[in-house]
């Protein structure tokens, strides 16, 4: 990071420390996560998936029903009531498929914050009912011509606009990435999704999972669910990346399974990077895993073995999107997608270690123009 | 060799000219004739930028410099062979200036040992801040190339201290909170922050960030005992070529050495 940052860094460490130990944050904290998110989300048993991927118990955690449709508004209702702490009335955010944008947009309209969300042109492109949406929100898009167009851009600009604004503004970044504190900030905002999982699991099925599967890109919803499960040492832990057009092409986001340890975005983590240090292209169907580094709290578990990190590939990912749809009635997320195909085609093979819980990180109502066209319906927006 | 170039200008009662290039850039062919160019026309200290395919601490111009010499097939290595053949000619004194992933996967060491081989004098890695990562500090702390710390607006009065103590050569001073990126004004708290800083530290301070005209580089010289010039250098090369870049240098130098109105 650069050294104009550290103060502000230091600063936000500090002011989210006394955050968490203060009753009034945490109990304000609580109120909007019922009233206003929509939590608990419910941990609902598909029997048909179970079904087709040959495993009885498949739980998924309901995060698709939180109110803007993903996961991401944990995190973001967090740090806007933390910015607002902090006396920082601009908020800037980086988004990939957009759902970031959104919940960030939805947390500043909420808090009366200005807005401002950066987006590579290529995602503007894929995911242009979310950029409507933080628009309707009153949040200003601004798309990322630079480099591939995509996330890791965004991020980029989004530093490079905090680096100049650092007085005024707070940056509320989507993943478990970047600096110090974030990685750490976001994963806590997050893990009451596992908290929560983990509750219900032991309510229905009197034990714990015996497997935990989440989709990573950045990595938040995943380490969201895993958190509380780390402990827990008889419960596996799968992270599913995006292998894209596949591992061997080249085209593909999977930093765990492919990656080697770099820098970028201030952390130190997987990275898919050229020999020279330059850092590659991710590619993924789903703009939201479409990101070359990764949180490094994955890294450590994956160096440490706690967890384990496989990849399903673009076409895996679209069959899976069509199944849960077709079976229960839930259209999920692209990203979300590539951890219900890892349960249809691994599921089977977790019979025998208990419950599989899936963390469904996001509903799929932003993808549906941009599968159909991908699947040749033409334009249906 | 970096903090000489200063004392031999601050003898002379002038402050040193420190421009910054993109290694590669306009041509991969580009880095020698223009390392040339520049120290002909007066440059005391030369930052040359290895480029990184997500510099998120420049501008727009210093973005498609690096894009583009990346593009043109520059590696970490190729700027090594680059400056290894300015120095066999040319005793100017080169700081490289760069971002920290290509050093990690060329690895620390071994880019410090074929640094010094090669002639280069100092490192800045942008996103390497004081006290980020001291194994990876002390390595250069411990070589022969000056390891070239920053100091921002925003860097506190207690870590001035901590922030010059491992740095050496000369401690850059970003004029402003921002990205790189040649500015119509400078601050006017500028001479200043300036004073702090040089009260705080040592070794000699330039300043940089912003600086495009020769009065500003004039104004920073009496105020510094260094004028960093980057975006608006990089422009005039990318612009109109290798030539209009050393004038452009030179009048500055000529702006630097006027004296005050």
């Amino acid at each position: 990071m650069p050294e104009t940052l550290i103060r502000a860094l230091d600063e936000l460490g500090v002011a989210y420390e006394r955050a968490t130990l203060d009753p009034e944050f945490q109990s304000e904290l609580q109120g909007l996560l019922t009233h206003f998110v929509g939590r608990a989300t419910p941990l609902y048993h598909a029997k048909r998936l179970g079904d087709e991927a040959g495993h009885p118990s498949v739980y998924l955690k309901r995060e698709d029903l939180n109110h803007t449709g993903a996961h991401k508004i944990n995190n973001t209702i967090a740090q806007a009531l933390l910015a607002r702490r902090m006396g920082k009335r601009r908020i800037i955010a980086e988004t990939g498929a957009g759902q970031h944008g959104v919940a960030t947009a939805t947390a500043c309209a909420l808090f009366d914050l200005e807005c401002i969300v950066y987006m590579g042109e290529e995602d503007v492109d894929r995911q242009a009912l979310n950029v409507y949406r933080m628009e309707l929100l009153g949040a200003e898009v601004r798309p990322v011509s630079s480099g591939t167009r995509t996330l890791k851009d965004a991020t980029n600009e989004a530093i490079r606009d905090w680096v100049t604004n650092v007085d005024s503004t707070h940056y509320i970044i989507g993943s478990v990435v970047g600096p110090d504190p974030f990685p750490r900030m976001v994963r806590d905002f997050q893990s009451v999704i596992g908290r929560e999982a983990r509750e219900q699991i032991l309510q229905v099925e009197g034990r714990l999972p015996g497997t935990v599967v989440a989709c990573v890109g950045g990595g938040s919803n995943a380490m969201g669910m895993f958190h509380a499960f780390v402990p827990d040492e008889g419960v596996a832990l799968v992270g599913v990346e995006a292998a894209g057009s596949g591992i061997d092409t080249g085209e593909h986001s999977a930093s765990l399974s492919a990656g080697r340890p770099g820098v970028l975005h201030g952390s130190l983590s997987y990275l898919l990077q050229d020999d020279d240090g330059q850092v590659s292209p991710a590619h993924s169907i789903s703009a939201g895993l479409d990101y070359p580094g990764v949180g490094p709290e994955h890294s450590y578990l994956k160096d440490a073995g706690r967890a384990r990190y496989t990849a399903v590939t673009d076409d895996e990912a679209l069959a899976a999107f069509h199944k849960l749809s077709l079976l229960e009635g839930i259209i999920p997320a692209l990203e979300s997608s590539h951890a219900i195909a890892h349960v249809l085609s691994e599921g089977a093979g977790y019979r025998d270690s208990g419950p599989v819980l899936v963390c469904l990180s996001g509903r799929g109502d932003k993808d549906v123009a941009y599968v159909a066209r991908v699947e040749g319906r033409g334009s249906i927006l | 060799m970096i903090s000489e170039a200063f004392r031999a200008r601050r003898a002379e009662g002038q402050a040193a000219l420190v421009p910054y290039v993109t290694a590669g850039y306009p041509g991969r062919d580009a880095t020698v004739p223009v390392l040339e160019a520049l120290a002909a026309a007066g440059a005391d200290v030369i930052e040359l930028g290895i480029p990184f395919s997500d510099p998120l601490a420049d501008g727009p111009t210093i973005q498609k410099s690096s894009f583009d010499s990346l593009s043109n097939g520059t590696t970490v290595a190729s700027v090594l062979r680059d400056v290894a053949v300015f120095r066999a000619a040319h005793a100017t004194p080169v700081v490289l200036f760069t971002y920290l992933n290509p050093l990690l996967r060329y690895g620390l060491s071994a880019f410090i040992e074929d640094a010094v081989q090669a002639g280069a004098n100092g490192l800045l890695v942008t996103d390497l801040p004081t006290g980020a990562d001291l194994a990876l500090e002390s390595q250069v702390v411990g070589s022969p190339l000056d390891l070239i710390r920053l100091i921002a607006p925003t860097t506190e009065q207690a870590r001035l201290t901590q922030v010059a103590q491992g740095g050496s050569g000369f401690i850059y001073y970003i004029s402003r909170t921002g990205v790189t990126g040649a500015q119509s004004e400078l601050r006017s708290s500028l001479a200043e922050e300036v004073r702090a800083v040089k009260t705080a530290v040592s070794l000699p301070v330039a300043v940089g960030f912003g600086v495009s005209t020769p009065a500003q580089a004039g104004t920073v010289a009496r105020l510094a005992d260094g004028v960093v010039v980057g975006s608006a250098l990089v422009r005039i090369l990318g612009d109109a070529g290798i030539s209009a870049a050393a004038d452009f240098l030179a009048s500055l130098r000529a702006g630097m050495d006027q004296a005050p109105e």
